[in-house]
């Protein structure tokens, strides 16, 4: 009998997802900045959902509201130069990377002063300028593309990297499982980021796959992979610090698997009413910038959050503002 | 003299060594690829820029698609052009759209090759497939038909900032081009440096007053054929070979049909879908007062492709039914 080898450091089943975040793990330096940028990914998309449902945000959105310690924590280890490419739900990974926040709100409101000049919307958004390449909101599509990100680095002598996000459901897409062939194949250097918040829109995980050891798909290509409390930002900064090195390094791809949740629905019309409630609250207790921000005020550092609140809101009352003044995007063919 | 494959071939290696960014990529390409496109390159080139893949379609063009976005020139050869359809979102979806909703902030200079066309390999392997890329905004489309054409067309291509998909036909890349480009059945030869040919730009194969026939591709030689034949009888058709499809010049058939006051579009796949339909709508469109019959298209039947070659022989259209097509069109007058 032979049996299946797992490559995973660790069993998911043996994450606590609940336990307390260690600051000391990165410094206070850095836990005050993936701190920042988690208050801003939060404020950003919590001030989005009302000005959509006012109607002053055309088009559609996708909230990561639960989701942004793996944007933040994989974005953190990056250069400026490095790539990500970003998903349909995607404006934390977008802000986590760089892309000001102005020229974020603005493309939401299809402004000419946008990221995209107003061509993309929210599930579009990018910048070039920081690496950050413009969203593709076709689940799967991305995967091939960060290879060739990747391989285009690698054959011009340069030791960018890219990390690519992507959620649980997009593993059942065959461009998926091509472009993961092909980067632990040619040994690219990528970082394939998997948010696994247990749900692709309605449909559950253990209705997706037999296997929902995501892990063993990393096992299946030959390359390296790892799983961590996707909720716990440091945790994610981590084992995606050691992924960028070895890709850095010549050493191929990693599969990271966050373990997440999506607090609300798959967009605004979505109540997400078909998920246990008690799975819900379960989750809902281990909110991300919550558990960061108790680890915090344990240390008597209170005020690291309320000024991280504070700064974030006034960001993005200027974003708004910025967004609102800006011209529309003009109808031209480009 | 060159054959089409050669010209194609030549335009690759060219730029492959003014530009070390340009390498190929697809299934075989090591051996020579599936039609001969990179016969020998590996040995001038090394593996690394003529790249054999997995047999990965969408995979290996969204690979090309992040390295084009990164800075290269990447080359997909494709073993058949049927083939496209398993990259289909990667071409329609992401290489033709990332630079409009990007606002501009990623260009994507991607080369597809793709033999297209019936060639007795039956249905799922004679798609006439660029009319299914026909109607994709952001993708240039060039279906080169002579070894001149092929190796300029290709060097634009791979010099452009945008992706562009080049069908060549499976009859016709052992084609020297003769009679296309001279009445006596000549060829001039290939230049050897390179050169590009306009973008989106028509040619006049044959002059004619009598009708235009709008073709490209296999339809083109055919339609210079029975072009011929027709000559002996008096009879002058023009011969449009459309060059390229994307975008597609349609004032070059007009001009023709305002001396003619006749067309025929000939083209090789199903009627329904064809691109002729475009040309036949956008002539109606604004030559309307210089046409004296009706806009015919000839094309073949809304049916998939039979391998065995009298049957093919059967859907595709011939310089035969082109000829006969011509004579009942002048006949109707």
């Amino acid at each position: 009998m032979v049996k299946a080898q797992w490559g995973a450091d660790v069993q998911p089943s043996e994450i606590d997802l609940d336990g307390p975040i260690d600051l000391g793990q990165v410094g206070l330096e850095l836990a005050t900045e993936l701190h920042g940028r988690m208050s801003l990914v939060r404020e950003f998309e919590q001030r989005i959902n009302k000005l959509f449902l006012q109607g002053r945000i055309p088009g559609t959105i996708h909230l990561s509201l639960g989701q942004e310690a793996c944007a933040v924590g994989a974005t953190a280890p990056l250069r400026t130069d490095d790539w990500i490419t970003i998903t349909h739900r995607g404006h934390g990974q977008a802000l986590a990377k760089g892309v000001p926040a102005r020229r974020l709100m603005a493309e939401l409101f299809a402004r000419e002063t946008g990221c995209c000049r107003g061509r993309g919307g929210s599930m579009h958004i990018g910048d070039v300028a920081v690496g950050a390449l413009p969203a593709i909101a076709i689940v799967g599509a991305a995967v091939p593309i960060a290879a060739g990100l990747a391989f285009a680095a690698r054959q011009q002598g340069s030791d960018r990297v890219v990390v690519s996000f992507f959620g649980d459901g997009t593993l059942n897409e065959g461009d998926a499982h091509e472009g993961l062939n092909l980067a632990a194949l040619w040994q690219l250097p990528v970082v394939y980021l998997c948010e696994n918040n247990l749900y692709s829109i309605s449909t559950p995980l253990s209705r997706q796959m037999r296997n929902t050891r995501i892990l063993d798909r990393a096992v299946a290509y030959g390359m390296a992979g790892v799983v961590v409390d996707g909720n716990n930002v440091i945790a994610v900064y981590q084992a995606v610090t050691e992924a960028v090195e070895r890709a850095r390094e010549g050493g191929g791809p990693t599969l990271v698997e966050c373990l997440t949740y999506r607090q609300g629905g798959h967009k605004r019309d979505d109540p997400a009413t078909y998920r246990p409630k008690d799975e819900v609250a379960t989750w809902l207790a281990r909110d991300p910038l919550h558990r960061l921000r108790r680890a915090f005020e344990t240390a008597g550092l209170g005020s690291v959050v309320e000024a991280a609140q504070a700064e974030a809101q006034s960001l993005i009352d200027d974003a708004v503002e910025f967004a609102e003044q800006s011209p529309l995007a003009r109808p031209d063919a480009t | 003299m060159t054959t089409i494959v050669e010209g194609l071939r030549d335009a690759v290696a060219g730029e492959m060594e003014r530009d070390p960014g340009v390498f190929v990529m697809g299934e075989d390409v090591e051996i020579g690829g599936s039609f001969h496109l990179t016969l020998g390159l590996r040995d001038r080139f090394g593996a690394e820029r003529i790249r054999d893949t997995p047999v990965s379609e969408a995979g290996f063009v969204g690979l090309a698609i992040g390295a084009a976005i990164g800075g290269m020139r990447p080359v997909v050869d494709f073993q058949y052009a049927d083939f496209l359809f398993c990259a289909a979102d990667q071409v329609i979806q992401q290489a033709s759209k990332l630079p409009f909703m990007s606002g501009g902030q990623v260009t994507v200079p991607l080369v597809l090759h793709a033999p297209t066309g019936a060639s007795g390999r039956g249905a799922q392997h004679a798609n006439s497939i660029e009319n299914f890329f026909f109607g994709v905004p952001g993708l240039l489309l060039g279906v080169p038909s002579t070894p001149y054409d092929a190796k300029g067309m290709m060097t634009t291509a791979i010099r452009a900032n945008a992706p562009v998909l080049i069908c060549s036909h499976k009859h016709l890349y052992g084609t020297k081009g003769r009679k296309l480009e001279h009445l006596d059945g000549s060829a001039d030869p290939v230049p050897a440096e390179p050169y590009e040919i306009p973008i989106g730009k028509a040619v006049v194969r044959r002059p004619g007053r009598h009708l235009t026939i709008a073709s490209a591709l296999l339809m083109t030689h055919r339609a210079v054929q029975a072009a011929e034949e027709l000559a002996k009888d008096g009879i002058e058709v023009e011969v449009i070979d459309m060059r390229w499809l994307a975008p597609i010049d349609v004032d070059t058939v007009v001009q023709s049909v305002e001396k003619t006051g006749k067309l025929l579009v000939v083209e090789e796949g199903p009627r329904r879908g064809g691109w002729g339909a475009y040309v036949a709508a956008a002539v109606a469109d604004v030559a309307l007062g210089s046409l004296d019959g009706p806009v015919r298209r000839l094309a073949g039947p809304d049916t998939p492709i039979p391998f065995a070659p009298h049957l093919e022989e059967a859907v595709i259209p011939s310089s035969k039914r082109i000829e006969a097509e011509v004579r009942a069109l002048l006949v109707a007058d």
